[in-house]
């Protein structure tokens, strides 16, 4: 077994100085002080943030079909070093992940890499073409133990084939997991339907998009007794509907991206691709609305939609290039400026938003998202807020390059994160203590 | 200036300049000798990614009265059918030694992308980028209301002048230009559409807009009347509105809206017309007319444009 | 020696003298145009005009003035800032078979006048070209000589020589200075 692991001053949910011991992955002994055993890596945590291991419940990672802009592998690499100890793989490869088949093979092949548990989500409908159901019952019951569903990249249209997924996903404890936006309103849709869409001659995206789907699903899930996942909510308008189908008892949850808490539409004003994502980037008075929803806990969790593009696909005209950002590498840093920085939460809440609520709403929270607690698994991720980097493309872990940060100041990043106690990413500064 | 992308960088001072100049410009056009030296040795390249045979013919003209070299690139249906970058694109008419590069492309944003991706040294003149901006097109609009409008247009700009753009202002890059050059320039801006080809977030334009052209013409004393051409598209499959009949009907310049007008009001139109859709026969052949000098002015603009572009020291701009 | 090298009494005894020597070379001054280069050939060409029609009566000094703007036409466009370009304005019967006076204030290297030559030719075809200046400095770059001149000042390179008129400058010297 690896040696035994010491985590001494560490700042446990960023309130309580304490030290870890763990040993053989599990947190073994919590104490003000702990003799390190002889053999044990000591780590000296003093100034650090401990986190559970932070889970992203939206990631692309792009194997099996687009190995050119990310693979399970550097995709892991991304996500230990952002301090993630679990992604959900979204279906959207080539071939799309509407098979047991398939998402055993993403299952397995992220076991194999081993640097952060790999879950992949199940396509909602067979090639995302939201026509047929896809083999859901199978995915549930493959070693992939699928519970959440997801057309992700495009929006589960059809009402009728959106009612039939929420009732079948019952028979499993499963969620369906809306890329909520209405494809005629979208047609042909560059940026936020706006005052700088209209000085930029770009086609707009209306939030109405956006919100008449995630209403729509709300009532559906309260219609069927289902549970709803929504991603990326993005405006202002969504974060009053998922409060109100959250008073009137409906079991729907919400997400939001860092880019969405920190980005607006008016970085499209250089039609720089980078800024090109989906939903798109909105006005400050939604990024506003959308900080207060996750601090008021109507957002249940942060997601990133890390979505790795080739260079060719983001090199290119605005409309030409291919929706989507990187943000495992970032998403820690940019919450901690957009939010931690400003006092709109505190380092539980991010636990609770970054790490508890995923695993829960991903039912992997017999593993993850646990409390930093003895007798608990060891994953946890070890926070530096004050080690301040300026983020460059080319130096991230993922295969792709296409950040919106590129050049930017974050306040601090994850300096160690460790799965099952086995460390997936060390800080040079720690590297050290394994030596 | 360095590029030429958008009308909405140029100050007062910048727009007459260009105005200036391009009347000077004109002046050498109805000599016998209309080439000049000026841009000898300089090459100008036409990167077209969409067909616009009149803009290309305009540049073209404009480059080799001023004596540049020109090279016409048609990157729609040669290399980019074939998946070549708006970036390779770049660096191939940077290794052919372009000056200047006027670019007309399908995407917003892309003479912008041009001018400042770093792949090219040369200037950038935007000839019309998606359904965003077409700059000497609104310069050589404002060319011609002032020369017609103002009694003194030499240093002058169009101040207390009312201008109706009627049409599809949504995907009009030519409105876009113009609202903007127009109030820069000190007149009123009257935007006449449907609700339904008025862009989400115009608030914030300088201008006022209307829902028919009775409207406008009752409510404002209009100076000039520029008609934008209606793509018949957006009829049938976008559903903007519900036939040409109607449009017609409401938006169309005819015999009796155009006796309703000012006196003095001259009417404009960015070609090709659409005749018997936005404008009649009657109103497009009327002395009012002024839309065949609009392409003759267009010329004057555009070499005016080259010249303020081209003519400088290098790196002084 | 620096300083005022003409004042307001020699440059008018000095254009006078031109106005003569035009009238006198061109046998009368029927077919003399005079095209002054702007800024400061302009007023210089208007002054000689009136001065011509006080020698020769029935000389329409009004219609026999034009203005010559040279600067699409300059060698070292792209060698200095973007220059404004000016107004070219030719006397309602055109240049054609006319003789051609150009007048310039200072007459230096001869590459204005060059340009000033290009010029003329996509204007027309005169019968002759002759030039005026005020003063001729020398210095010259080209194998171009003035027909008429108001006043040789012999000139370092580095010198500079400031024509003052009372139509732009609010008076009449021709001034001297060290360069820098």
């Amino acid at each position: 077994m690896s040696r035994p692991i010491v985590i001494e001053n560490a700042s446990l949910y960023g309130d309580i100085t304490a030290s870890l011991l763990i040993e053989d992955g599990v947190i073994t002994k919590i104490a003000d002080a702990i003799d390190a055993p002889d053999d044990a890596v000591v780590i000296d945590a003093t100034g650090l943030v401990a986190l559970p291991g932070l889970v992203d419940l939206h990631t692309h990672l792009r194997e099996p079909g687009r190995e050119d802009a990310e693979t399970i592998e550097t995709g892991s690499r991304a996500a230990a070093r952002g301090g993630w100890t679990a992604v959900f793989a979204m279906a959207n490869t080539n071939p799309v992940a509407d098979t047991a088949g398939v998402v055993e093979q993403v299952w397995s092949r992220g076991r194999e890499i081993g640097l952060v548990d790999v879950f992949p989500v199940g396509a909602v409908t067979v090639g995302l073409k939201g026509e047929h159901l896809s083999e859901m019952g199978a995915m549930a019951d493959s070693k992939a133990k699928v519970r959440l569903f997801s057309d992700d990249g495009v929006c589960v249209y059809d009402p009728v084939i959106m009612r039939r997924a929420l009732e079948y996903v019952k028979t499993f404890d499963g969620a369906v997991v809306q890329h909520a936006q209405d494809l005629r309103l979208t047609e042909g849709s560059q940026m936020h339907e706006g005052v700088v869409s209209a000085e930029l001659g770009l086609a707009g995206w209306p939030a109405v998009a956006e919100e008449s789907i995630v209403a729509r699903d709300a009532l559906l899930a309260e219609h069927v007794g289902s549970r709803v996942h929504v991603q990326h909510l993005s405006t202002a308008g969504s974060v009053e509907i998922i409060r109100w189908a959250k008073a009137r008892g409906i079991n729907v949850t919400a997400e939001a991206t860092p880019h969405h808490l920190l980005l607006t539409d008016e970085s499209a004003r250089t039609y720089d691709p980078l800024f090109k994502v989906n939903p798109p980037l909105r006005t400050q008075a939604d990024v506003d609305a959308l900080r207060a929803a996750v601090a008021d806990g109507t957002i249940d969790i942060i997601a990133t939609d890390h979505a790795p593009h080739a260079a060719e696909d983001k090199d290119c005209e605005w409309a030409a290039a291919s929706f989507g950002m990187l943000g495992l590498e970032t998403a820690l840093g940019v919450i901690q400026k957009a939010l931690v920085d400003t006092g709109a939460l505190t380092w539980r809440d991010v636990a609770r938003l970054m790490s508890e609520a995923p695993a829960r709403i991903g039912k992997v929270d017999d593993q993850h998202g646990r409390p930093l607690a003895e007798g608990e698994p060891a994953n946890i991720t070890l926070v530096d807020p004050t080690a301040a980097w300026t983020v460059d493309g080319a130096q991230l872990a993922s295969r792709a390059s296409n950040t919106p940060y590129g050049g930017i100041e974050l306040p601090g990043r994850a300096v160690a994160t460790l799965l099952r106690g086995v460390p997936t990413h060390l800080d040079p500064q720690l590297e050290g203590a394994f030596a | 200036m360095r590029h030429l992308l958008s009308t909405k960088d140029l100050s007062r001072d910048d727009a007459i300049l260009i105005l200036d100049t391009a009347a000077q410009m004109a002046a050498t056009q109805e000599r016998e000798v209309r080439k000049l030296p000026t841009l000898r040795g300089k090459t100008v390249v036409n990167l077209f990614f969409e067909d616009s045979t009149r803009t290309r013919i305009s540049f073209e003209a404009a480059a080799k009265r001023l004596s540049a070299d020109v090279i016409n690139f048609s990157a729609k249906g040669s290399s980019v059918s074939k998946g070549e970058s708006l970036k390779d694109t770049a660096l191939t008419l940077q290794a052919m030694g372009a000056d200047a590069v006027v670019v007309r492309h399908w995407a917003s944003g892309a003479a912008y992308q041009l001018a400042h991706g770093g792949w090219l040294h040369g200037s950038v003149l935007n000839a019309g980028d998606g359904t965003h901006q077409h700059p000497t097109q609104s310069l050589l609009d404002a060319f011609t209301i002032r020369k017609h409008l103002v009694t003194d247009p030499m240093g002058n700009d169009l101040a207390g002048l009312t201008v109706a753009i009627v049409g599809d202002v949504l995907h009009s890059r030519v409105a876009r230009s113009n609202v903007h050059l127009l109030h820069t320039l000190g007149a009123k801006v009257v935007l006449v559409a449907p609700a339904t080809l008025v862009p989400v977030g115009v608030e914030p334009w300088p201008c006022d807009v209307v829902h028919t052209l009775d409207e406008a013409i009752e409510s404002y004393d209009i100076d000039a009347l520029m008609m934008l051409r209606v793509q018949r598209e957006r009829m049938t499959g976008g559903g903007f509105f519900p036939s040409p009949n109607e449009y017609t009907r409401l938006f169309g310049l005819d015999g009796d809206r155009l006796r309703r007008l000012p006196d003095h009001a001259i009417v404009m139109h960015p070609g090709p017309m659409n005749r018997g859709l936005e404008i009649s026969a009657e109103a497009a052949d009327s002395p009012r007319s002024v839309i065949v000098e609009q392409v003759a002015n267009g010329v004057a603009v555009r070499m005016a444009a080259l010249y303020l572009l081209l003519a400088g020291e290098e790196g002084a701009q | 020696m620096t300083g005022t090298i003409m004042g307001a009494a020699d440059i008018s005894r000095a254009l006078t003298r031109i106005a003569h020597e035009i009238v006198e070379r061109n046998d009368g001054a029927a077919d003399v145009v005079l095209m002054g280069i702007p800024t400061r050939g302009l007023p210089i060409a208007h002054r000689l005009a009136a001065r011509i029609a006080e020698i020769e009566p029935g000389y329409d000094a009004e219609h026999a003035c034009g203005a010559l703007d040279i600067t699409m036409y300059r060698d070292d466009l792209f060698k200095n800032p973007t220059r404004t370009i000016g107004t070219t304005s030719v006397p309602d019967a055109g240049i054609d078979d006319a003789v051609v006076v150009l007048v310039d204030d200072v007459f230096h290297t001869g590459r204005t006048i060059r340009a000033a030559l290009d010029a003329i030719r996509d204007l027309g075809r005169p019968r002759a070209v002759q030039l005026a200046a005020l003063v001729d400095r020398g210095h010259r770059e080209l194998p171009i000589r003035a027909d008429f001149v108001g006043k040789n000042i012999p000139t370092a390179r580095s010198e500079r020589v400031d024509v003052r008129l009372e139509e732009i400058d609010g008076e009449d010297a021709v001034i001297l200075r060290k360069g820098e």
